[in-house]
């Protein structure tokens, strides 16, 4: 495939998984939360240019629709919603210290490479388009993972799982042109109750441990040492 | 009379490369609400310090002398290189992309052995640190501009313009990447903001300042033209690769003229964005610096890799 | 003929050694020769008249010194016209020799492969052979006999060329063995001090390892063909696995005498405790002569070559030169750092050779002819600079009897000459432009950039994150030859030695060295001079030739197609000095000004010291900083105060210690397990008499049982 041969669309969308796999990557290597709140928001508005392409681009008004949500949710009101928590708890400042970023940041290369080498059997007969887009967003849902496996704050782990989210968000709208409309006002209900949640394990967890370092969650274990 | 052309483009290159800065450093006063200096004060100050009798150290030896010719005829080799108006310029088929990185590091090898020369502690300071930042620079700039050469399948600069110029308007993932890490890189290793201040004299931040320091007279002039001289380099470079439109293919003098226009617009228009990133922009501590850089280095390779992985793939 | 003078340079580099031998046998030469002159030459009374004069006592160890390296610096030559002719004529010229096992005569074969090597070697040799007189002149008679010297220097150039020469795995070994065993004795000439020894006996150590290990390579081909000699190992049909094996050990064996990490720990300390002029023969042609044995065995004996080797070398190669290089900027000990800079050009090489490996095995022949172009023009030019610097080193030891970089300063004007030669060899080997290191590089990215043929996803994302790696590493050599040349040469004295240094009386020791940085440059305008060599090998190797023949001349370098990539070095360098010229001219029109000189400013602080100045730790402070995980940092600084309260701060020490990796991670757990091992295996040894009877007599019950 020859990206100068295929058509406006699909080099947009190809331009703009690509900068979807590089908020994952950054979002990765962050130390800060409210920068990696930010990133994240810039992840959600990603999704929303790209849905509102999708809608322009295939005609399917509804579309718009699931763009307004995205943008709503994921890029103003769980962005908000965080980081006036973290604001409020005052743990803006904490560098939180990542052991071994190199070695996380070469994990998350090669979960990249290894998304390709799975997804490459499974979509062959399509359009390499596909391939791509598919790929990156099996590797935003892996490097989701790997951040939530490699920082210890709570917080960072609501924007692990968030960005999970926005990976099958992104292959539902490359690969399918869009869902149903139900299908997409259920996640975004879903998200929507899933951040509340988050919001009232936040407070559970500071009012029984003072702190938000998953980490210390280690003293609930039952085992004498 | 290609090359009469290229020498006449290289020529243009050096002779302009001093109103980048005046330009440079007229938007920045504007933006700091200061009174600017005429947009010729460059000019002024490199005729000025030619004129002016050198002072050198006791402790130089012929190295510190010979360095500043070096520095400066390498720089101008670099430049010579890279299309400013025209594309197909037969110096591009001499030296390539990967030896125009070469002049770089020619120039920059001799550089800190002159800071080094002297003896004093600014000197190996300097240099230590201009050290540090190229060769972390360098190689994120290499990746940058491969992402481009691997495209156009040329690591000719004026090949590679033209390819894309011929290619028309396509979005390609792997030149946004570029691009960030050329414009990274670039504001590193001219020394402006957010990496080094090039007004400053302060011992603790200074980088390419540290290592002039003992230079004076013509030495300094020569120096100091060589920096401006890359500075609107990496302009080109930019300007050139990334939005080559309006640059002429032919020798016919009207789109000479078009070309030299457009390549005055943008270098203007990036100018302006530089300065108002150095406005708004704090420096950075030296040991951040790194990370500033990896991240060019990332984005570098991550240009390269979706390049190979998204565009090319079969 | 071609072969005559390659048999003429094995010979005369034997006769050197031989002729070392007889520094303590004045007399028996003096009679020698009183003898042949009454009965063989009669009338040649000015000849006896000449050689009685030289030997006289005094004047017989330099005679005996300029002997010796004549020998061998005529032995480099004819290995040069040995290996010139021979790249030339394109020939492959077989025979064989009565000597070895009575079935199996030394077979020999020369063709361009072993030829491009004995150009390598010759001009190492050639070089070494100028400098070494003057160099070994310093050394005490009753403590460094220089009859051990010569005879092994003399031994170990023999073993190299006649490995280059053989072609049965038995002379191969028997070479290989003589080159290793002869090196161990030079290593451990100065004896005197433990640590030479313990280096030495560590070099012995891993290269017999080394040995074996190639050994099992040979006998792993040798079973699946019928007999030793090469033309039977070609023809052997091994199966994908047996081959991979094979090709494992021979990385194992080869890699670990080339200095491949993580088998490299032999090397920074083998290097600098031998005589310069010495490292500059291993680290320049020995280690050129385990690339040449890997590449016959992989390219040559194997027939096929696989990608997954090639992968292999790839990844080694990268992690080589950038580990390489980085621990090399660490080092405050100059042959030291020489020696890592080695292990950093070795894994460019065999990044390389792993590129060609790719580009075979996926059937883009010509493509891997590029890369083997880029592989054996980067081993070319390290033997050049390499040599070179080593030479360098060797005069600064000599002249300012110190090897640490922290303990010079302020060289250029004292050595000028050397100080010119040396920055020769810094800016080639931190690969700038118009030198030779610059070349290999760019064609080395050539090759890394056509990785767009290649259909393999994972190869398609890897090579370019070996190129990423190899512009770090050349970066990162650039920076850490900055430190050298700056340190050494620049600056104020930092000793007092090296304020007393003065440039060499010896000519000739100036002369090795000029003649390296001499074809540096020359090699770095005009590399097509060697590039049609190189591509008269690969059309002998690989049966390709490179996809552009024709564009390559003296003026261009365009590889693989004009259009591609093309670099012309004279162009540049008339470009260059057009550039130079004009602002030199324009700058130095006005006579009124020249330069004044004055004191360096100080801040007003009252005069600058040495000590001020920044150092070899200092300098590369930022990287230690930055690469920490590279390295185990041992820094210690420690404060006395004095005064009241302690307040006052009377002497601080500053204690920087940088250790390589691969001691605790790789080799104390091996030696660790072997000494367990070893415990494991001396229960058996009860001390009891009837128990070991026993043992005999459980073998021999075994034994029969085996063959009934």
């Amino acid at each position: 495939m020859n990206i100068g041969q295929t058509d406006f669309y699909t080099q947009a969308i190809l331009s703009l998984a690509a900068l979807v796999g590089l908020t994952s990557f950054l979002m990765l290597g962050q130390s800060r939360l409210l920068r990696l709140i930010f990133v994240f928001a810039l992840q959600g508005f990603l999704l929303t240019l790209t849905t509102s392409l999708a809608a322009y681009s295939l005609g399917n008004p509804h579309l718009y629709i699931s763009a307004a949500l995205t943008l709503l949710l994921k890029v103003i009101f769980i962005p908000w919603m965080l980081r006036r928590e973290v604001l409020q708890m005052n743990i803006h400042r904490d560098i939180q210290t990542l052991k071994n970023k190199t070695m996380i940041m070469l994990g998350g290369a090669s979960l990249m490479v290894f998304s390709y080498y799975v997804l490459h059997p499974i979509v062959q007969n399509t359009a390499p388009v596909m391939l791509n887009a598919l790929a990156v967003s099996l590797s935003v849902v892996l490097l989701g993972m790997l951040l939530m496996i490699s920082h210890r704050q709570a917080v960072a782990h609501v924007v692990g799982f968030m960005s999970i989210e926005n990976g099958l968000f992104f292959a539902a709208i490359v690969a399918t042109k869009g869902m149903p409309m139900v299908v997409e006002l259920g996640i975004a209900f879903d998200v929507l109750v899933a951040a509340v949640l988050f919001g009232i394990f936040f407070l559970h967890i500071r009012s029984s441990i003072d702190s938000l370092d998953v980490d210390l969650l280690n003293r609930l274990n039952e085992i004498e040492k | 009379m290609n090359w009469l052309i290229a020498i006449l483009q290289s020529a243009l290159f050096i002779i302009l490369a001093p109103l980048l800065a005046g330009w440079l450093k007229y938007c920045k006063c504007r933006l700091q609400n200061r009174k600017a200096p005429s947009l010729l004060q460059p000019y002024q100050d490199l005729l000025k310090l030619s004129n002016k009798q050198p002072v050198v150290s006791e402790q130089a030896s012929w190295l510190f002398i010979t360095a500043p010719y070096l520095i400066f005829s390498a720089t101008a080799l670099a430049a010579s290189v890279v299309p400013l108006i025209v594309v197909d310029l037969p110096t591009s088929a001499s030296a390539d992309v990967i030896v125009m990185v070469g002049f770089f590091a020619f120039a920059r090898f001799f550089l800190t052995l002159a800071g080094l020369d002297i003896g004093t502690a600014f000197g190996g300071m300097g240099s230590s640190r201009e050290m540090t930042i190229s060769s972390l620079a360098e190689p994120a700039m290499l990746m940058a501009i491969f992402t481009l050469t691997m495209t156009a399948s040329t690591t000719n600069l004026s090949g590679a313009i033209a390819h894309v110029l011929d290619e028309g308007l396509v979005l390609r993932p792997s030149f946004v990447f570029a691009l960030f890490a050329l414009v990274l890189v670039a504001i590193a290793e001219t020394g402006r903001i957010p990496v080094d201040n090039p007004t400053t004299h302060l011992e603790l931040t200074m980088i390419h300042e540290a290592m002039i320091l003992e230079y004076s007279g013509r030495y300094l002039a020569l120096i100091e033209w060589a920096s401006q001289l890359k500075l609107m380099l990496y302009g080109v470079l930019i300007a050139n690769i990334f939005f080559p439109w309006g640059i002429a293919e032919t020798f016919a003098l009207k789109d000479l003229g078009y070309g030299l226009l457009a390549i005055l617009g943008k270098l203007a228009l990036l100018a302006i964005f530089l300065a108002i990133a150095e406005t708004l922009v704090a420096k950075m501590r030296l040991f951040r610096v790194q990370e500033y850089l990896s991240f060019a280095y990332l984005l570098g390779l991550i240009g390269m890799l979706s390049h190979i992985i998204l565009e090319a793939s079969r | 003929m071609i072969l005559f003078s390659a048999y003429l340079a094995v010979l005369l580099s034997f006769a050197s050694g031989l002729l070392a031998l007889t520094v303590n046998q004045r007399h028996l030469l003096q009679t020698l020769c009183n003898y042949s002159f009454s009965t063989l030459f009669k009338n040649q009374s000015q000849h006896k008249a000449w050689i009685d004069k030289n030997l006289e006592l005094q004047r017989f160890p330099a005679f005996l010194r300029q002997g010796v390296f004549i020998l061998l610096g005529l032995s480099g030559l004819f290995a040069v016209i040995a290996g010139l002719t021979v790249l030339i004529s394109k020939q492959v010229i077989t025979d064989q020799l009565p000597l070895g096992l009575p079935w199996l005569p030394w077979h020999i074969r020369f063709d361009c492969l072993s030829g491009f090597f004995f150009l390598i070697i010759g001009i190492g040799v050639f070089a070494v052979s100028l400098y070494g007189p003057g160099y070994v002149r310093t050394y005490k008679e009753h403590q460094h006999p220089f009859a051990s010297l010569g005879l092994f220097t003399g031994l170990f150039v023999a073993g190299m060329l006649l490995v280059l020469l053989s072609d049965d795995a038995f002379m191969f070994m028997i070479a290989w063995e003589l080159m290793s065993v002869a090196s161990y004795f030079l290593v451990a000439f100065q004896h005197e001090n433990s640590a030479n020894r313990r280096a030495a006996f560590l070099y012995l150590l891993m290269a017999e390892v080394g040995a074996l290990a190639i050994i099992l390579a040979f006998g792993v081909l040798a079973s699946f063909s019928d007999g030793f000699t090469f033309n039977a190992l070609r023809e052997s049909k091994l199966s994908v696995t047996w081959s991979s094996i094979a090709f494992v050990l021979a990385l194992l064996g080869f890699g670990m005498k080339a200095g491949i990490a993580p088998i490299h720990v032999w090397l920074p300390e083998a290097h600098p405790v031998a005589p310069s002029h010495i490292s500059a023969l291993m680290s320049g042609v020995m280690l050129k002569v385990a690339v040449y044995g890997l590449i016959r065995f992989c390219f040559d004996l194997l027939s096929e070559v696989q990608w997954q080797w090639g992968v292999v070398l790839l990844i080694l190669g990268s992690l080589s030169a950038l580990a390489g290089i980085l621990y090399a900027m660490m080092q405050p000990n100059l042959k030291r750092l020489l020696a890592y800079s080695s292990v950093e050009n070795i894994g460019i090489i065999f990044m390389v050779l792993g590129l060609t490996m790719i580009f075979m095995a996926t059937g883009h022949p010509q493509l891997g002819v590029l890369g083997l172009l880029a592989a054996l023009f980067h081993a070319f030019n390290h033997a050049l600079f390499k040599n070179l610097l080593f030479l360098g080193a060797g005069i600064l030891q000599h002249q300012t009897h110190e090897l640490n970089i922290d303990m010079m300063g302020g060289l250029i004007k004292k050595m000028p000459q050397t100080s010119l030669l040396f920055l020769v060899g810094c800016m080639s080997i931190s690969s700038l432009p118009l030198f030779n290191g610059f070349v290999s590089e760019w064609l080395a990215f050539q090759t890394a950039l056509q990785v767009d043929v290649l259909d393999n996803g994972v190869l398609r994302s890897l090579i370019p994150v070996a190129a990423a790696a190899l512009a770090l590493t050349a970066a990162l050599a650039a920076a850490c030859f900055v430190k050298v040349f700056g340190l050494i040469f620049l600056g104020q004295p930092r000793s007092h030695h090296s304020e007393k240094a003065h440039e060499v009386q010896n000519k000739f020791m100036l002369a090795g060295p000029a003649l390296l940085a001499g074809l540096c440059f020359f090699i770095g305008i005009f590399p097509s001079t060697i590039i049609h060599l190189i591509n008269n090998t690969s059309e002998q190797l690989l049966g390709q030739t490179l996809p552009n023949v024709n564009a390559l001349s003296w003026l261009w370098l365009a590889p693989v197609s004009a259009q591609q990539a093309s670099y012309s070095p004279p162009l540049v360098l008339i470009a260059a000095l057009i550039a130079a010229g004009i602002c030199y001219s324009y700058f130095r029109r006005n006579p009124l000004t020249t330069v004044r000189t004055a004191p360096t400013w100080d801040c007003g602080f009252g005069g600058l010291t040495p000590r001020m100045q920044y150092t070899s730790s200092s300098f590369t402070m930022p990287f230690r900083r930055i690469f920490a995980k590279v390295w185990i940092v041992d820094e210690q600084i420690s404060k006395e105060t004095k005064g009241a309260m302690n307040q006052e701060v009377a002497s601080v020490h500053y204690q920087l210690q940088v250790h390589d990796h691969s001691w605790p991670h790789i080799y104390t757990p091996i030696a660790q397990g072997v000494n367990d091992l070893a415990r494991q295996v001396g229960r058996i040894q009860t001390g009891n008499i009837r128990t070991y009877l026993g043992y005999s007599f459980v073998t021999l019950i075994l034994l029969l049982w085996l063959i009934s």
